[in-house]
């Protein structure tokens, strides 16, 4: 498997990182090498072998379901490099 | 008098109950030895002011007979943790700023416990690196040297190993997810404890791959690592992957006794072009744990060479996902955009601006493993690979192993800008002897044991049961006393 240009520009789109064109072969060709490297697990016979979903056998604890938090607007917005009148800013989306 | 900064957590805690000295003295000890070393770019953010206040608070605790064993302890704290009010960006641009509401489970912890916190350590961008060189801060550097190059501390909890092993703190904290505890460690001579997988809770550490990560001590002595682990270890409901189990006093656990203790060898450890003297180093420390009195056997851990790859599967996916949320929105940096772009362009602009350049690599990495048509062929194909390699490890200790030996890193520390990152994967082999463990969910501790032919430490890995850090501790306590490592960089900085 091959990473060509085309498929460098969709997945740094899918990952919102901007890539100037001139950047995209560099990009392709250390994917090709990274992705070189994990191809080994193409010898691994993986049959009948279940997926690993949680490395310690362990039920997730329940709780009651019920507000245990919350009220503290100023501290969330405290650090937003936009903050207004108690909302995150952010560039217009709708038009 | 011994300079008090270079103490062992054990040995300060007894002076302090003895009223030898006081909080006080010790932390402004540190902060002397911490403004004399600049040159080694460890800690990246004073605290001190904090780690006055605590130091006096300590001593109260103290005079009133009310001392934990971390109490009045100062250390240093690896930027990946957040600290109220204290600057956290897990060494990254886009946390540029960044000063949490909130305090990790980790830090109040040791901070419920007394422990002075000094300032926050470098390390690499979201502890993603073996060299501590991805670094917004600039790269930590090893105190240890041969010549007049720079060396690599490793990474990625390089500032806290550099930190340690220089005497600028008594002890740190790290994080690990494929080896960043214990190859920092072995790099400067440190002692590193990467605990089974939930011990600690990871609620507040800057999440890189959350299957993966784990916090734990970095210390001078394994008895101080026992003593460390136990104040960061506990449930924690805040972290659902939080194991709720008893922690037990790890420190009583080191004895000092290892008969009849039954030692594995993994034959597939025994890489191609593994240098001599790392071979000899694993044999000699090998026939240590026989003379006293373990039983060493050959293992194998037939899975061993997919651990790496499989890592680099896994570890980005979940990179890609934890690392969705640096968006510019919530904090951190946000880019400034042109007249007229979207907010795509605001995410676009402030992610190719915030994060470097290897985060941007896994990122993307992990977006592709989890792309429409890949997801089977890499994703789901990594995890069977991880179940696979799991059960190597539960073979081995079905067959009534109580611990396998095998060397930390494939080499002593190397210079800065030597692995140039060229090819990515070049680094990615510092990790070979220690992924496995983070896929496996093990627990695993890096003692120094010798030095290198140019006179660098070297470290052997001791690797567990689940849940067996105490069994662990006792072992690698015999093997570093069998090894008698005392070397200490000169002070060069």
């Amino acid at each position: 498997m091959s990473i060509d240009i085309d498929t460098a520009r969709r997945v740094a789109s899918l990952a919102r990182i901007r890539v100037e064109e001139d950047a995209l072969p560099e990009l392709a060709q250390d994917f090709n090498a990274v992705l070189g490297f994990i191809e080994q697990l193409t010898e691994v016979d993986v049959e009948g072998v279940e997926p690993m979903t949680s490395v310690t056998p362990q039920r997730l604890k329940r709780r009651v379901d019920e507000v245990t938090d919350g009220n503290q607007q100023a501290k969330i917005l405290k650090n937003a490099p936009d903050a207004r009148e108690g909302f995150f800013a952010v560039p217009k989306v709708v038009e | 008098m011994t300079d008090l900064n270079t103490l062992t957590l054990a040995a300060a805690r007894d002076g302090l109950r003895k009223g030898d000295f006081t909080s006080s003295d010790l932390t402004e000890a540190c902060l002397t030895s911490i403004s004399g070393a600049g040159k080694l770019n460890a800690f990246v953010h004073d605290t001190s002011e904090q780690a006055r206040e605590q130091a006096k608070a300590a001593d109260a605790r103290i005079a009133a007979g009310d001392a934990p064993n971390m109490c009045g302890l100062p250390i240093g704290v690896k930027d990946v943790f957040a600290t109220k009010g204290q600057p956290t960006q897990a060494a990254s641009y886009i946390l540029d700023g960044f000063k949490p509401e909130y305090e990790s489970t980790i830090t109040s912890k040791l901070f419920g416990a007394g422990a002075v916190m000094l300032g926050k350590l470098n390390m690499d961008e979201f502890a993603m690196g073996s060299s501590n060189e991805n670094s917004v801060y600039g790269p930590a550097i090893n105190p240890w040297k041969v010549d007049d190059r720079d060396l690599t501390p490793g990474g990625s909890s390089g500032g806290s190993a550099a930190a340690v092993a220089a005497d600028l703190c008594l002890a740190a904290t790290g994080t690990d997810t494929g080896g960043s505890i214990r190859q920092p460690a072995a790099f400067t001579g440190t002692v590193g404890i990467k605990p089974t997988y939930g011990r600690c809770s990871r609620w507040g550490v800057v999440a890189y791959a959350s299957s993966l990560d784990q916090a734990g001590p970095m210390t001078k002595t394994v008895r101080d690592a026992a003593i460390m682990l136990e104040a960061m270890a506990g449930h924690d409901a805040k972290d659902s992957t939080s194991a709720d189990l008893a922690v037990p006093d790890f420190e009583a656990m080191i004895t000092g006794d290892i008969k009849g203790k039954k030692i594995g060898i993994p034959k597939e450890y025994r890489i191609d072009g593994i240098p001599d003297e790392i071979a000899k180093l694993w044999d000699d420390g090998a026939a240590m744990l026989r003379d006293a009195g373990a039983e060493v056997v050959d293992v194998t851990l037939p899975h061993t060479q997919y651990a790496l790859p499989a890592y680099y599967v896994i570890a980005p996916a979940e990179a890609s996902s934890n690392l969705a949320r640096y968006d510019g929105v919530r904090y951190g940096h946000r880019a400034k955009i042109g007249a007229g772009d979207g907010i795509d362009d605001m995410y676009e602009k402030t992610r190719a601006e915030g994060f470097g350049r290897e985060v941007q690599r896994r990122i993307m990495i992990g977006t592709y493993v989890l792309s429409a048509g890949f997801y089977d062929a890499y994703y789901n194909r990594a995890r069977k690979v991880r179940t696979l390699i799991k059960r190597d490890f539960e073979q081995v200790f079905a067959t009534g192993v109580d611990a396998i030996l095998a060397p930390t890193t494939p080499s002593a520390a190397f210079g800065i800008g030597e692995v140039t990152g060229k090819d990515p994967v070049e680094m990615y082999l510092n990790d070979v002897f220690t992924v496995t463990l983070n896929l496996a969910g093990l627990p695993g501790i890096s003692v120094p044991t010798g030095l290198s032919s140019t006179g660098l430490p070297l470290g052997l890995q001791l690797i567990g049961r689940p849940w067996e850090e105490g069994d662990l501790l006792n072992i690698a306590h015999s093997l570093e006393q069998s090894a008698g490592f005392v070397s200490k960089p000169g002070k060069w900085w």
